[in-house]
């Protein structure tokens, strides 16, 4: 088990580093040092996506973005949150427990919404059954377009929400 | 994969039930799709199919009757893996399943829907259904001296889609589990309708995002089916080479979730860079992480180049054997899956409980291998285990993930050239597409008009009926393990609300 270990943490992570990362990781820190102290937290909540754009935040978390080492933390709680990442259409039956989310995070919050169905309700738009977006129901202060949008997009767009603030 | 061929049986409101029981018996087969379409405008009636599968013919067989003053002949308290469809049924369309054992509504939440409102009938009018009458949903109550419930959700902690579970317990073995599902319905079945089918190739793949391509795949294979073409032959290798990538990126995935949810943070991580390197190997053949784009009606949108493949899943395989090697050493990790959360064989066939999670307790089915074709060709083996515990979904997923490696060399080495698209001209008509994805068959029947655009899409995710194998998997097992028992199926919200 050891030697398994062992043969992995000297090898290290097989994938190249993604220089582009890096630089806009250094500029993530910057800004959520400066402006959050030393950490940014969201809490997460799909409102009827079809699981990309949530598969896609997640990658962002891997070992290869690894996310957290730039700050960016996700909160298992609306609690602990400072942002909320919104994705999917907000079906009918979400339309409750997004609100109450939203009131369950303190202030001062922010939304940013993820993938083109959350802004618009997009390929979901006039269902009987969504009500178009994330838009028609909180005030969004950042939209990260894409369907889904990659993990590197993901970085882009959080950093450019914490540049606007 | 190769299209299966339909039986169609047209009986009377009478005769339904009987003809569905004889072929269950005779098929052993579940109900694979049971569902209703509403021809009111131009034979004024509902008509209510049940679909069968037939493995040793490897055909489906069709069981098709009218609905009489909006009721039909309820199979549930026989056909056990009929009850969701029926609800289902009941909510969409206002027809009652006469003798049904359950007919709560499913998806479309008391809380937010009026009573009488019926999305899916062709004269509904959603701003009526805009306000009205709040109900309530009525769960199964487990009554008895120190027995507790605890409900989780919509909103869960990690990053995962919603869904409402209530567990009762008496100390900690769970005694029932009751799920409550829905919250991501966005009424996928009426988008697709009036309109060409060209134009919803986008919408069945947003259906289940992590399916992406086996619903593309299932959708135009019905579209095609009804007008008579077959793939060219290059399509048919191309579409199963990127089924076998789906696959993987996702059992990884999902090895690593299991990982995770022992807190085993080493392997988890290791997984979550072999998902990496293969979602950058989507990217790279096709431009999509999650290989959107490719199927189009008729064959494949753009031809890929399959050649590069095997050199590049040679780095992704070895990884995954020192993924699975850690797992399969380490002591307190096999403790934890070992004998947790079993699905036994029975349950299992009387839900109609299929894919990678019916293979674990010894349902042998598999659309790869009933279809044959290429995959028979290529010489497929599907993995089976007989044990259904948390330990055996995880090893039919190691096989598998192994298995396609090999499937995908077979398909780089043997691709034809050729035509990667067949001229398609769309007729009035309706067929069953289906495709093997990574959770299980996905299936679609596709009916047309006399336009060229699509009259009913009617849906069938494995996750819809797989979610219930959860709710008998979970029975004596403590709520500390049921993220693990969960994430063993590892069911999409989406697929199984639409």
């Amino acid at each position: 088990m050891l030697n398994m270990l062992k043969n992995r943490l000297f090898k290290g992570v097989a994938l190249e580093k993604d220089k582009e990362i890096e630089s806009l990781g250094r500029e993530l820190k910057r800004q959520i040092t400066n402006k959050f102290g030393r950490s940014f937290s969201f809490r997460e909540v799909d409102t009827g996506s079809c699981g990309a754009c949530d598969s896609e935040i997640i990658a962002a978390t891997n070992p290869i973005y690894d996310i957290q080492r730039f700050g960016v933390h996700v909160a298992a709680s609306p609690r602990h949150a400072d942002a909320l990442l919104i994705t999917g259409p907000v079906s009918r039956n979400m339309l409750l427990a997004l609100k109450e989310t939203w009131e369950a995070t303190p202030a001062p919050k922010y939304v940013i919404t993820v993938g083109d169905c959350a802004r618009g309700g997009g390929l979901f738009r006039d269902s009987y059954y969504t009500e178009n977006g994330a838009d028609a129901v909180l005030k969004v202060d950042l939209h990260i377009p894409g369907c889904p949008p990659t993990p590197k997009e993901i970085i882009v767009g959080l950093l450019t929400f914490l540049k606007s603030l | 994969m190769k299209a299966l061929n339909e039986r169609k049986t047209i009986v009377t409101p009478r005769e339904f039930r009987e003809a569905c029981l004889k072929k269950h018996q005779t098929l052993r087969s579940p109900v694979m799709m049971l569902f209703a379409s509403d021809h009111r405008p131009r034979d004024g009636r509902f008509f209510i199919h049940c679909i069968f599968l037939d493995r040793d013919n490897g055909e489906w067989d069709v069981v098709e009757t009218y609905a009489e003053d909006n009721a039909f002949d309820s199979l549930s308290k026989d056909v056990y893996s009929s009850i969701l469809f029926e609800r289902e049924i009941k909510e969409l369309f206002g027809l009652e399943p006469k003798g049904g054992l359950d007919t709560r509504r499913l998806r479309l939440h008391d809380e937010v829907w009026p009573e009488g409102h019926y999305p899916l009938r062709k004269d509904f009018n959603l701003s009526s259904a805009a306000s009205g009458a709040r109900g309530k949903y009525a769960f199964t109550k487990v009554e008895g001296e120190g027995i507790f419930e605890v409900p989780v959700g919509p909103v869960h902690a990690g990053i995962i889609g919603p869904g409402h579970f209530r567990f009762s317990c008496a100390g900690e073995p769970v005694i029932n589990l009751e799920l409550r599902l829905g919250f991501t319905h966005r009424g996928v079945e009426k988008m697709f309708e009036n309109a060409r089918p060209e134009d919803k190739v986008a919408l069945s793949e947003c259906v289940a995002g992590d399916s992406a391509f086996a619903h593309g795949l299932a959708f135009c294979s019905a579209v095609e089916k009804i007008s008579g073409i077959v793939a060219p032959e290059r399509a048919r290798y191309v579409r199963a080479a990127c089924l076998e990538l789906e696959r993987m990126y996702n059992h990884v995935n999902d090895i690593g979730g299991i990982a995770t949810d022992v807190g085993f943070g080493f392997p988890a991580n290791l997984a979550a860079i072999i998902k990496e390197s293969l979602q950058r190997i989507n990217q790279k053949l096709t431009g999509s992480r999650f290989l959107k784009g490719i199927n189009a009606i008729g064959g494949i949108g753009r031809d890929l180049e399959l050649g590069p493949l095997p050199a590049l899943l040679l780095p992704v395989l070895k990884d995954f054997n020192e993924l699975k090697n850690i797992l399969h050493s380490n002591v307190s990790f096999m403790d934890r899956v070992d004998t947790t959360g079993t699905l036994d064989k029975k349950t299992a066939e009387d839900l109609g409980i299929i894919g990678p999670a019916g293979r674990a307790s010894g349902v042998d089915l598999d659309l790869r291998k009933i279809s044959g074709g290429i995959y028979e060709k290529a010489g497929f083996n599907p993995a089976v285990d007989a044990v259904g515990d948390v330990l055996a979904r995880l090893n039919v997923r190691i096989r598998e993930f192994e298995e396609s490696v090999r499937l995908i060399k077979y398909f780089a080495d043997n691709v034809p050239e050729g035509k990667i698209r067949a001229e398609i001209e769309m007729t009035v008509g309706s067929a069953i597409g289906s495709a093997e994805g990574w959770r299980g068959p996905v299936l679609y029947f596709v009916e047309t008009n006399g336009e060229g655009k699509l009259e009913r899409v009617k849906i069938v995710d494995p996750s819809f009926r797989n979610w219930q194998a959860l709710s008998f998997a979970i029975l004596g097992n403590i709520i500390p393990d049921f993220p693990l028992c969960n994430k063993s199926f590892d069911l999409s919200y989406p697929g199984g609300d639409l």
